[in-house]
C-alpha cells in the first residue's frame, strides 16, 4: 500500500520531467496531448500531400518506369532520362527556351517590382494605391493577354503593324506569332507585363514596416542620398521579403508557359516558343505517356527548387 | 539635434536630389504608360461598334462608343447551345466554393501550426513553404491519374478539391499568424478553459482579418482565371476564361467582343483587389521565408 503511494508520487510529478523520458516517450505524449493540432491540419494537409506532396514523389518513380495508365508500370531505369537529353531535340529547344525566359522576366521582374515599390513608397497613400493598382492589375487577369495578341495581329489592322507600315519601316504586315525572331521576345514582353504579381506587393509591405527613426537615425550619421539609404538601411531591414519575393519571382519565371500558349498557340511555330511546360504537357495530359512525362516533371522540378535555392543562399548574404 | 529631426517628415532629411526625383518621376511615368496601354486599348476596343473596328488604320479612340459588345457577349454566346450564364455560373462556383475550403482549411491548419506546439509542426510549415518553389506544372501529369482514379475528372470537384489545399494563402496567413497574434492572449483563453477550436474562432480569428482577405483574393484570384482545359472536357462545365479564348479565336469581327469579355474577366479580381488592398499589403509586410 504505501509502497504503490510512493511509486505513484514518483511516477506522476506533474508535468513529467522531460528527461525521465526517452524523447520517442516525450514526442508520443506530446502528440497525444495535442491531438487536437493534428486534426486541425487534417483536411488541408490531407489534400496538400495527395495533390502537392504525392505527385513529386510518384513522378520521381514513374520518371524510371514506361507507363501509358493503362498497363502496369514497367521499370526502365534511367531510360526516359537517356532518351530526353539525348535523342529528343525538342526537349533540348525547350530548355533552352525555359531558361532564356527564367534568366530573362526572374530578374527583370523581380528588380522592376523592387524598384517599383520603392520608388512608390513616399507618395501620399491614395496615389500610390492607384498606381499599385495600375501595376498589379495586368496580373490579375490570364485573359487580358489577349488583348497583346489583337495588338499584334498579324493582319494589318493589328496597331503594331498599322504603326510600323505608316512608318515604313516594313511593307508588308509581320505575322508575329508566326516568326522566330518575334515570338520569344514577344513572349517575354507580355509576361512581364504580367510579373508585377505577389513579390510586388510583399515589397510594397515591407517598405512599409520599416520604422522612419531609422532613417533619421542614418540621415545623421552621414548617409548622402536615396541609394546609400537603399543599400544601408532600407534593404537590410526588408531582408524577408526580398528572399520571399525572389521565391515567387522564380517560381513564376518557370511558369510562363500559358502565356505562350495564348498568344502563339499550343505547339508555338517551329518550337520557336516551346518551354519544358509544353514538352511536359505534350507528353503528359496528350500522348499520356506518364513515365516519360515524368522524367520531364522530375527535371523541372529540380531545375525550380536548384534554381530558388541557390539565389535564396546568395540573397542570405544582403547587408552582412 | 536627434529630437529635432524626428519632428520631420523623413522625406525632408537632406538625402532626396531634385534630379532624381525627375528620373523617377519619369521612369514611373513611362513604365505606368507602358502597364496601362493594354488595359486602355482593351476598354476602347470594347467600346468600339463594329463599323469602328474595321477601320483602317486602327485608332486608339473611340468615335461613337457603345455599350453592345457587352449585350453582344451574353447574347451571342446564347446561340451556342451552352448558354453564356453557364459559363459565368461555371466559374463563379468554381471560385467561391474553391476559395471557402481554402479559407477554413487553410486557417485551421496555419493556426496550428504557427500556435500550437506540437512535434511536426515544423516539418509541415517546411512542405509548405518549399510547395512554393515549383509550380503546379509539375504536378500535372500524377494529379490527372490521381482525379481520375478517384472519378472527379470531368466535375467541377477536379478544379476545387485541389485548390481546398492550396499553399500561398495558408504560408501567408501563418506567417501573419506568428506575431499577430499574441501567446499570451492565446494561453490565458487555454487555462480558462477554451478548447482549441474555440480559441481558434473566436480570439485567433479576428485578430488576423488582413490575412483572410489576402487568401481570399489570392485564392479567388487564381480560381477565378480557371481555363479548366484538361480536367473539364463537358462543354457545360467550361469556365468563362475558356469561352472568352473561344470568342477571340474569332478573329477582327470579333475583337470588341472579345475585348469586351477580357475586361468581364479583369474587372471582377479588380474589385477584390481594391476592396482588400490595404488590409493584403498589411499581410504582405509579414512576409518572408522565416521559419
Amino acid at each position: 500500500m504505501s509502497e504503490n503511494t510512493v511509486q505513484a508520487k514518483q511516477k506522476t510529478p506533474k508535468p513529467v520531467a522531460r528527461k525521465d523520458m526517452t524523447k520517442w516517450q516525450w514526442t508520443w505524449k506530446e502528440m497525444k496531448r495535442n491531438y487536437v493540432a493534428y486534426l486541425m491540419c487534417l483536411p488541408f494537409y490531407l489534400i496538400f500531400i495527395i495533390f502537392t506532396v504525392l505527385p513529386v514523389v510518384l513522378s520521381m518513380f514513374f520518371s524510371l518506369t514506361i507507363f501509358n495508365m493503362i498497363e502496369a508500370p514497367q521499370f526502365v531505369g534511367i531510360d526516359n532520362y537517356l532518351r530526353l537529353f539525348l535523342d529528343d531535340d525538342i526537349f533540348i529547344i525547350a530548355v533552352k527556351n525555359t531558361f532564356i525566359f527564367a534568366v530573362i522576366t526572374g530578374p527583370v521582374s523581380y528588380f522592376l517590382s523592387l524598384f517599383t515599390a520603392w520608388f512608390i513608397n513616399e507618395l501620399p497613400p491614395k496615389i500610390r494605391a492607384v498606381i499599385t493598382l495600375i501595376f498589379y492589375a495586368p496580373s490579375l487577369s490570364t485573359g487580358m493577354t489577349v488583348i497583346w495578341k489583337v495588338i499584334f495581329d498579324g493582319d494589318s489592322y493589328g496597331y503594331a503593324n498599322s504603326i510600323l507600315m505608316r512608318l515604313d519601316l516594313i511593307q508588308a504586315s509581320i505575322q508575329f506569332f508566326q516568326n522566330e525572331t518575334w515570338i520569344m521576345p514577344l513572349c517575354i514582353v507580355v509576361a512581364l507585363w504580367t510579373s508585377l504579381g505577389v513579390s510586388f506587393l510583399s515589397f510594397i509591405g515591407g517598405l512599409q514596416t520599416i520604422p522612419k527613426d531609422q532613417y533619421e537615425a542614418a540621415a545623421v550619421d552621414g548617409i548622402r542620398n536615396r541609394w546609400q539609404e537603399l543599400w544601408y538601411v532600407t534593404l537590410p531591414n526588408m531582408k524577408q521579403q526580398l528572399l520571399f519575393g525572389a521565391v515567387m519571382s522564380i517560381t513564376q519565371s518557370f511558369n510562363f508557359g500559358q502565356i505562350v500558349t495564348d498568344l502563339a498557340g499550343f505547339p508555338s511555330y517551329n518550337y520557336a516558343a516551346h518551354t519544358i511546360m509544353h514538352h511536359l504537357q505534350d507528353y503528359g495530359t496528350t500522348r499520356f505517356e506518364v513515365g516519360y512525362s515524368s522524367a520531364i516533371a522530375t527535371v523541372l522540378f529540380i531545375i525550380m527548387i536548384g534554381a530558388n535555392l541557390l539565389v535564396n543562399k546568395l540573397l542570405s548574404k544582403v547587408g552582412q | 539635434m536627434a529630437r529635432k529631426l524626428r519632428t520631420r517628415n523623413h522625406k525632408v532629411v537632406l538625402t532626396r536630389s531634385k534630379g532624381g526625383d525627375a528620373g523617377i518621376t519619369v521612369f514611373l511615368i513611362i513604365f505606368g504608360l507602358f502597364m496601362f496601354f493594354p488595359m486602355y486599348y482593351a476598354i476602347v476596343q470594347s467600346l468600339k461598334p463594329l463599323d469602328e473596328l474595321w477601320n483602317y488604320p486602327p485608332k486608339f479612340y473611340v468615335v461613337n462608343p457603345t455599350l453592345s459588345n457587352f449585350s453582344d457577349l451574353f447574347q451571342s454566346m446564347t446561340s451556342s447551345w451552352v448558354p453564356f450564364s453557364r459559363y459565368i455560373f461555371n466559374t463563379v462556383f468554381i471560385a467561391v466554393v474553391g476559395t471557402f475550403g481554402n479559407l477554413v482549411f487553410g486557417s485551421l491548419a496555419a493556426y496550428a501550426v504557427s500556435k500550437i506546439k506540437f512535434p511536426g509542426r515544423s516539418i509541415l510549415f517546411a512542405g509548405v513553404k518549399y510547395s512554393l518553389m515549383f509550380t503546379a506544372t509539375v504536378t500535372s501529369t500524377v494529379n490527372f491519374l490521381t482525379l481520375s482514379t478517384l472519378g472527379l475528372v470531368d466535375t467541377y470537384w477536379a478544379i476545387i478539391i485541389p485548390a481546398w489545399g492550396a499553399t500561398l494563402g495558408m504560408f501567408l496567413m501563418r506567417q501573419f499568424m506568428v506575431d499577430g497574434v499574441s501567446d499570451t492572449i492565446l494561453e490565458s483563453a487555454r487555462l480558462d478553459g477554451s478548447s482549441e477550436l474555440r480559441t481558434y474562432w473566436t480570439i485567433a480569428m479576428p485578430m488576423v482579418k488582413p490575412a483572410w482577405l489576402t487568401l481570399i483574393v489570392y485564392s479567388f484570384k487564381d480560381l477565378w482565371n480557371t481555363s479548366s482545359s484538361v480536367y473539364i472536357q463537358s462543354e457545360q462545365l467550361k469556365t468563362f476564361n475558356y469561352a472568352i479564348s473561344q470568342i477571340v479565336s474569332g478573329g477582327i469581327a470579333r475583337a470588341g467582343v472579345g475585348a469586351a469579355g477580357a475586361i468581364v474577366m479583369l474587372i471582377v479580381p479588380v474589385i477584390v483587389f481594391v476592396v482588400s488592398q490595404s488590409r493584403i499589403i498589411e499581410t504582405m509586410a509579414t512576409s518572408g521565408m522565416k521559419d
